[in-house]
């Protein structure tokens, strides 16, 4: 034991100036799933990308609370008490534990829709205190240009989603916001449940120029009702997220979790480099990936420009 | 491990002290095997954290809390009961029931309390850094909580609750009416579960819908723990049993999280728990065969 005293003495002594540069980054999320793991790998790159490696300078902590929020408040405990040079939180659990359990270690989310109704921060453009981080909020302004520039001449839009979801009723809000400014009219079918996914796209029938399906759970699960309605009565259907376009949307903009990885690990960076989290503003995050369906589109009677397939990240055949 | 993380693991066991104490109340004294729990823990988060958020000082959402609990607790006993349904499965229904209600009270699946006064806001003006008063706080009501379960218990209506559970054709042929002490034991039960889903919201800042996921597992492992360690003759022991067992359960996860460093991953984490939890049931009982060799 005294050896190791020693030893951990002489390496403190030794080590401490030269080292100087050496930063830990503790992340967690709150359960282990494709998207989540890809955001994880996406911050250990970034960091790399920006001369932090780990096994050089860098120390890199990786817990996973594998779907238990009172684990994930534990971790908080313990990456707080380790004191690491900054925590990096992915999703909203994980995010709310770690940062109700430290004013002082700075904290970079990442992967949460909605930080200010998380009170993550209490203003998005201007955090103060310790945190900062990104937003995954789901990317309504390019899916209203990607509908404009696929459909140029229409002008009512049809959205299909479920009022029991939270997530769908804020993603309405904003797109109500949007579509004015953007010169689309929106008209809004309620499904509470899947099985009212078919009635809600009839009832869109002769209504609106095109049906968009934002990132609701309800609707998704039922995508294939209302493709049946969109392609019988040749309304070209577009979704919010990139899964639905090989079951017949005609095409959608989604995130990709890696590049939502990198954009935080740039923040974390700057934090590294010593500007305080609370003067960065929340990022909203980017890089879609682009995923076409024309096949899809012949059936709703629309023809995808080259452009758009041309810088498609997936075309579906 | 350090001393947050220790204290972390500690408070957080203590909240789930009153969850081991529900559990004992349902499986040891009533036995009334009761999964009610994973729905009435995260029932009182949310009521909580509404009624938090809606200005309402703290210690009434505390209350709120525990009676919305009771009532999950008396749903499950009257549909076993009134209706005949089997225990296990009346409680299922109600967990399963509570997750949508759950969702229905909070109006979307999670509410934060990180910027809200909380039972605990008064305690962090007095001088001691946030992670000694969250432990402080839980220790002191843990404490009151296990003197009136113990004075309860000890009761001539706790002491015929008791019978109910042993031997209910003994009890009912001594006059006890079985049926009612089910119901007041599982709105105990389930009530004490809710506070603890209070104070879960209030520590950690936020509640949750999914938080319920594996209450009854930690539940009964802090009450076996318990068991195992103290070995309890009397009601007090018992309930310190729960106490404690469930605080080393939370021990158990602590060091998992640390044992990255010996080559582990992330992933392994509920693996490693268990296998702790395993050594610490089995250590008194080789200990126990020495002694009688």
């Amino acid at each position: 034991m005294r050896t190791y005293l020693a030893a951990a003495a002489a390496l403190g002594l030794f080590a401490a100036p030269a080292m100087a540069e050496d930063v830990t980054v503790a992340v967690t999320a709150i359960v282990e799933h494709p998207a989540l793991d890809a955001a994880r790998d996406g911050i250990r790159d970034g960091l790399s990308d920006a001369g932090y490696k780990v096994g050089e300078n860098l120390t890199f902590v990786y817990e996973t609370a594998q779907g238990n929020p009172a684990t994930a408040a534990q971790i908080a405990r313990k990456f707080v008490g380790d004191n690491p040079t900054i925590i990096v939180p992915i999703s909203t659990p994980s995010a709310q534990a770690v940062v109700a359990a430290t004013k002082d270690i700075p904290v970079v989310f990442t992967a949460v829709t909605d930080p200010v109704g998380a009170e993550l921060v209490s203003d998005a453009a201007m955090p103060g205190g310790n945190v900062t981080g990104v937003s995954d909020l789901s990317p309504l302004a390019d899916h209203l240009a990607l509908i404009k520039e696929v459909t140029p001449d229409a002008k009512t839009i049809g959205v299909i989603y479920n009022s029991g979801e939270p997530n769908s009723v804020s993603l309405i809000e904003k797109l109500k916001e949007l579509a004015g400014p953007a010169g689309f009219e929106l008209k809004e079918a309620v499904a509470t449940k899947t099985a009212d996914v078919q009635q809600a796209a009839r009832s869109l029938v002769g209504e609106v120029d095109v049906i968009y399906i934002p990132t609701d759970n309800t609707v998704v699960s039922a995508l294939e009702a209302a493709v049946k309605v969109a392609e019988e009565n040749s309304i070209p259907l577009f979704a919010g997220d990139t899964d639905s376009v090989p079951r017949g949307a005609i095409a959608a903009i989604g995130f990709n979790y890696y590049d939502i990885g990198l954009q935080t690990a740039d923040i974390v960076v700057k934090v590294l480099k010593g500007e305080k989290p609370g003067s960065i503003p929340v990022k909203q995050a980017m890089g879609t990936n682009l995923v076409v369906n024309p096949a899809a589109a012949k059936k709703m009677g629309v023809t995808i420009p080259e452009a758009v397939i041309g810088r498609a990240n997936t075309v579906v055949q | 491990m350090s001393e947050i993380a220790f204290l972390g693991a500690v408070e957080i066991g203590l909240v789930y002290a009153l969850v081991g104490i529900g559990v004992f109340l349902a499986f040891r004294i009533l036995d009334f095997p009761d999964l009610t729990v994973d729905g009435s823990f995260p029932l009182g988060a949310a009521v909580a954290a509404v009624i938090i958020t809606s200005g309402i000082d703290p210690w009434t959402a505390c209350l709120a809390s525990i009676l919305a609990g009771a009532a999950a607790g008396l749903v499950t006993a009257f549909l076993n009961q009134r209706f005949g349904i089997l225990h296990l499965l009346a409680s299922i229904l109600t967990m399963i029931a509570l997750f949508s209600i759950n969702l229905r009270i909070m109006g979307r699946p999670n509410v934060a309390l990180i910027n809200q006064d909380t039972v605990l806001s008064p305690f962090y003006g007095l001088g001691l850094a946030g992670h000694y008063v969250r432990p402080l706080v839980v220790l002191v009501i843990v404490a009151i909580v296990v003197w009136l379960v113990a004075r309860f218990l000890r009761s001539d209506f706790g002491l015929a609750m008791r019978a109910t559970g042993v031997n209910p054709r003994m009890a009912r042929a001594q006059g006890v009416k079985t049926a009612v002490h089910i119901y007041v034991g599982m709105a105990i039960a389930n009530g004490l579960v809710g506070l603890a889903g209070a104070l879960f919201a209030q520590t950690n800042g936020f509640a949750d819908v999914t938080t319920g996921i594996g209450t009854i597992v930690v539940g009964l492992a802090a009450v076996i723990v318990g068991e195992t360690l103290f070995r309890p003759r009397t009601i007090v022991i018992a309930l310190i049993g729960c106490v404690v067992g469930s605080v080393l359960y939370r021990l158990a996860i602590q060091f998992a999280l640390s044992a990255d460093a010996v080559g582990l991953q992330a992933s392994d984490l509920n693996l490693v728990t268990a296998v702790l939890v395993a050594i610490a049931l089995i250590l008194p009982r080789l200990r126990g065969r020495k002694a009688e060799a």
